[in-house]
């Protein structure tokens, strides 16, 4: 051996490979431990995941940019991911256009309510202007909502930040919220949930029933495409 | 698999196309979802191999939709600066906006369903 082990971590902690290696094996270690403490809300896998890989980069004093150099290519997969939505969505057209009406109006003012809730309570917390633009797509999956944010003029990763914990909130709120209201409704639980909280919400929803995963994902769908129409509404309003 | 990605792939690419060259607001994978929705039907009529393909893909990056979170949710550590300042608002906003939604959007989904039974009934 020429090298010392710290030559090599010098050599391998600038490198793509460990942290695109790294982000793999920790979700994939995240979701056993999920599926090990019966898919607690609190063990979510994309909580999990962050909190260790941001302990890890601490430890390692690695730049955020070391990071994503390698992470960057699983980040790129939210694009094909979210055209991906039109299979579920296919597949499931029959239940789909048999709530055609509730599905139409739970999205149109469910949509309005995810982006005017957050210019209400932006004012009365008191909000700057540039964290609002980027905190209105928060309930459309990541790829679309940091695309809005982009295209409005806010901050795309504090977006991603946002639109991240919206989704973690979403999923750890959803069972207790529904049954603390006593809607036994499964399809409308899963629709809600996927509306407000996105990816992560669906992937909470299929873990609790398979009717609310299915809903959950036909929300997810229509409404990247409603926040799409309505965030620039809404920021053109808040501009002026 | 890999067809299917390609597919999957494309599709985006004719979404990002049409949203560069028509100044849409809409982000580029929507569009490519709603080319690929709209596609799909005619695609199991005349290449009913070429769905099978799409629909594997499709399945495995959705089933770990949550995977491509995470290297977005870790910047988190570099944005510690701007969330902290306000954290106290944006957690408030965040949580209060999350419960207003899934109320308002639960109660309109199930009202609706009980208006169109209801007609449907008598």
């Amino acid at each position: 051996m020429n090298r010392s082990p710290i030559e090599l971590w010098v050599y391998l902690s600038a490198s793509p490979l460990l942290w695109l290696t790294l982000t793999l094996v920790v979700w994939i270690m995240a979701s056993e431990l999920s599926k090990k403490l019966g898919r607690h809300p609190l063990a979510n896998p994309v909580l999990v995941s962050i909190l260790v890989l941001s302990v890890m980069m601490i430890i390692a004093d690695v730049p955020y940019e070391r990071y994503f150099a390698g992470a960057q290519f699983i980040h790129f997969l939210l694009g094909p991911a979210t055209v991906a939505i039109a299979l579920p969505l296919y597949r499931q057209w029959k239940e789909v256009r048999a709530l055609l009406v509730p599905i139409s109006v739970a999205l149109l003012i469910g949509s309005v309510v995810a982006v005017t809730s957050v210019v209400g309570l932006g004012l009365v917390f008191d909000l700057p202007r540039e964290i609002m633009l980027s905190f209105l797509p928060k309930s459309a999956t990541a790829g679309v909502a940091m695309a809005i944010s982009q295209s409005l003029g806010g901050d795309p990763s504090l977006t991603a930040v946002l639109v991240i914990m919206t989704g973690i909130v979403g999923a750890l709120m959803v069972t207790p919220f529904m049954n603390l209201m006593r809607i036994t409704d499964y399809a409308a639980r899963g629709f809600a949930v996927g509306l407000t909280a996105h990816g992560i919400g669906t992937a909470r929803a299929y873990e609790v029933n398979p009717t609310a995963g299915l809903f959950a994902g036909i929300a997810m769908a229509l409404n990247a495409v409603a926040t799409s129409a309505i965030a620039p509404l809404a920021a053109s309003w808040l501009l002026s | 698999m890999l067809r299917g990605l390609a597919v999957l792939l494309l599709f985006q690419l004719l979404g990002e196309s049409l949203v560069f060259l028509s100044d849409l607001a809409i982000p580029g994978p929507v569009v490519g979802l709603i080319l690929l929705s709209a596609t799909l039907p005619v695609l199991q009529r005349f290449r009913h191999q070429e769905v099978i393909h799409v629909d594997q893909a499709a399945q495995t990056l959705l089933g770990n939709l949550g995977l491509f979170f995470v290297p977005a949710g870790v910047g988190v550590v570099a944005l510690g600066g701007i969330v902290g300042t306000h954290a106290g608002a944006i957690g408030a906003v965040l949580v209060l906006s999350a419960i207003i939604t899934l109320a308002v959007t639960v109660w309109t989904f199930i009202l609706v369903s009980r208006l169109i039974a209801g007609r449907r009934a008598p």
